[in-house]
């Protein structure tokens, strides 16, 4: 006989369920999401996320727009991340066109991608901690993000949306000098990142707040379409640069960390030893840097010819891809479409968040670290 | 009628003024600490070095329009804060700062217990205030605020009695002079009971890693959401008055109140040449200071995990170091 799970009456008690809007404008919420939770108590029944808020259109916009000016929209995605997103669609365009790519290009931009992941996960710690109420490791990894961002300003003049990739290449060769930079700026991001583990990973505060919490199987992340380090917190082993590799992946030697729970804690170490990969990856595309022009053979007027393609690289935030189609005739794409990962890994935070509470549903936001301007478009 | 009435009542004005100087202050220096904790300035534009930021935030507070939404309940909302503001300055009137009657007001013979009763009237300032916002965010921030508040207050007032124990009295001078008389802190005698005052005073006083009640990332300012202006600003103070509260009876409990280290020590004398109130500010700021510490460096606590510290944790080991106390006063 199973017994009925006692419940208070209704006569003595009113046992509505509390609906409450979580953002459009909420702190936490990483931009203008909004999340409306149905809550029982503190718990989370169900979830719901409302998107759009700051959608502008760019798939259409990049309709009307030539292959060259649409780098320049592909900087407004997930803007926290401009190069990656440049990088995705540059190479989708390029084997569209079948252009090869000069190899101190490929490297350059392997290596501007990965300073690209450092920045990105930078953001990333700072909020997510600041969420949980670790103040300070915000600043920290702000502070340390500036010294990414202001090498970025000195390759290509700008700070956010960098702009920083062509067709066929690169608009500029590094600057000189910008090497040595980077190497002693890989010297003093180890150190802070291990300033940042000191902070977090053993706190027993942080260890509560994270570890068996959204824990999600790896056949689950699959069917919820995760991608990136969502999908390998749950140990499954998928990552672009290993499995399809583009720019100068194929020549670099770096590991692709797993976890074995699924949850929170998992995501957290993941990235954090993605940032030392990254700076592993940076310093052997310093070593082994090719001489070359940096730009190929790109005909000035892009006119690729009628046909379709996806193509997808690992961005910071799991797997981006680009399918362009094009009709052979016009110079600009007759389709243009994003999958963007930040809006994938969203769709999990309805299954993440159910059953546990409501300070949870700032740590599962934070986890699964989304950019609104990547999921709205 | 002068010692009856009117030094009392000058005595009073000069405390409450201290206490609200001294609060505006603190909010200064919380923002300095965890600023130069953070590796930034924090405030640099009022004043030197931002000095005049502390005169600068309460102007700006009194001169903002006070809102009260639609909804609220309109007398319970405007009470509210001064419920919570009131006790916390109403316990300064026991608290000495020195060993004279001219430093505190009154030497009750059950300070320890007036000040615990009273500050337990300031919870309901937060409860009060989060339900009369007629708002979500409130309302379950002062479901919080009721069921922690409430379950530390148990912690601490049975570790107190443990201290009680030692000690003999619930007068605060008494407490202290108890400590002149047997030479030692009594932080040194009653460490575990020092280390839950302080735990539990942090969770009493809103502040991280217990800062659910107003937890900003969660509950976007928490009970306080709907207040703005000076309705917002007693909730301020009142934060910051409490934690000098709570400082305040920790150094005098268990770090000798005014008295200098290692009170017995003769050759040590020269140091009583800092008045006995600078010692006890000098001690109280230092742990106002560890408070602005644990801010900049921990993360928060979550509702569930701080409620099964509190009942499975805290409370427990007071018990214990009250048995344990209790045990050895009988036996030595």
């Amino acid at each position: 006989m199973t017994v009925p799970a006692p419940r208070a009456s209704t006569s003595q008690f009113d046992t509505n369920e509390l609906v409450i809007n979580m953002g459009p404008q909420h702190p936490s919420t990483h931009g203008v999401l909004r999340v409306v939770l149905r809550l029982d108590g503190e718990r989370v029944l169900d979830a719901d996320c409302v998107i759009g808020y700051i959608h502008r259109g760019v798939e259409k916009l990049c309709e009307n727009r030539d292959w060259t000016h649409i780098i320049l929209l592909t900087d407004r995605m997930d803007y926290v991340a401009a190069a990656t997103n440049n990088l995705g669609y540059v190479e989708a365009v390029e084997k569209l066109m079948q252009i090869e790519v000069p190899r101190r290009a490929r490297y350059i931009r392997t290596i501007l991608a990965e300073l690209q992941r450092i920045a990105s996960h930078c953001l990333w710690l700072g909020t997510h901690a600041m969420d949980i109420g670790a103040l300070t490791v915000l600043l920290y990894a702000f502070r340390e993000r500036e010294f990414v961002l202001d090498l970025f300003e000195e390759f290509c003049g700008a700070r956010l949306t960098y702009n920083s990739m062509r067709v066929g290449g690169l608009p500029l060769d590094i600057p000189p000098g910008w090497d040595r930079k980077l190497r002693s700026f890989c010297d003093l991001m180890e150190g802070k990142l291990d300033d940042y583990e000191t902070l977090l990973t053993n706190n027993r505060i942080w260890l509560k707040r994270t570890r068996d919490v959204g824990v999600i199987s790896g056949e689950e992340a699959i069917g919820l379409g995760l991608c990136g380090p969502p999908l390998r917190g749950s140990g499954v082993s998928r990552d672009l640069r290993k499995d399809e590799p583009n720019a100068a992946y194929e020549e670099f030697d770096f590991d692709i960390p797993l976890g074995t729970r699924g949850d929170t804690y998992d995501r957290y170490l993941i990235r954090m030893e993605e940032f030392r990969q990254s700076i592993r990856i940076i310093r052997q595309g310093l070593d082994g840097l090719p001489e070359g022009p940096v730009m190929g053979k790109v005909p000035r007027l892009l006119k690729p010819p009628a046909g379709e393609t996806y193509h997808a690289i690992e961005s910071p935030k799991g797997e981006l891809g680009y399918f362009l189609v094009s009709d052979g005739k016009s110079t600009n794409p007759y389709r243009f479409r994003v999958r963007p990962p930040s809006f994938c890994n969203l769709q999990g935070l309805k299954r993440l968040v159910r059953g546990h509470l409501v300070a949870d549903v700032v740590a599962l936001i934070g986890t699964i670290d989304i950019v609104l301007g990547e999921v709205d478009r | 009628m002068l010692d009856t009435v009117v030094i009392p009542l000058l005595k009073i004005a000069v405390l409450v003024n201290a206490v609200l100087v001294a609060v505006t202050f603190l909010v200064l220096m919380e923002r300095k600490v965890i600023a130069w904790a953070q590796s930034r300035l924090g405030p640099m534009r009022v004043g030197p070095y931002g000095i005049l930021q502390a005169l600068a935030d309460p102007i700006k507070l009194i001169l903002k329009e006070d809102i009260t939404p639609v909804k609220a309940d309109r007398y319970v909302f405007t009470l509210a804060p001064i419920m919570s503001l009131v006790p916390a300055l109403v316990v300064f009137a026991v608290v000495p700062f020195g060993p004279d009657p001219l430093y505190y007001i009154g030497d009750i013979n059950v300070g320890l217990l007036f000040i615990i009763s009273v500050t337990s009237i300031g919870v309901y300032g937060i409860i009060l205030g989060g339900w009369a916002s007629n708002s979500k965010y409130p309302l379950l921030a002062s479901l919080r605020a009721s069921a922690q508040l409430i379950s530390y207050e148990i912690a601490v007032t049975m570790t107190l009695v443990s201290v009680i124990l030692t000690t003999g009295t619930l007068s605060l001078v008494g407490i202290v002079e108890a400590q002149r008389e047997s030479g030692i802190w009594f932080g040194f005698i009653q460490p575990v009971a020092l280390v839950l005052v302080f735990i539990g005073g942090l969770a009493e006083t809103n502040r991280a890693p217990f800062d659910l009640p107003e937890a900003e990332t969660e509950l976007t300012g928490g009970f306080h959401t709907e207040y703005s202006g000076m309705r917002f600003a007693l909730f301020f103070l009142a934060e910051y008055a409490n934690m000098i509260v709570i400082s305040a009876v920790v150094v005098l409990i268990f770090f000798g109140g005014w008295l200098r280290p290692f009170p017995n020590i003769a050759w040590l004398g020269f140091l009583d040449l800092l008045p006995a109130w600078i010692w006890f500010v000098g001690k109280v700021f230092l742990f106002l200071y560890v408070f602005i510490w644990i801010r900049a460096t921990l993360p928060r606590y979550r509702y569930d995990q701080l409620m099964s510290l509190g009942w499975k944790v805290l409370i427990p080991v007071a018990i214990g170091n009250l048995v344990v106390t209790g045990v050895f006063k009988v036996v030595f």
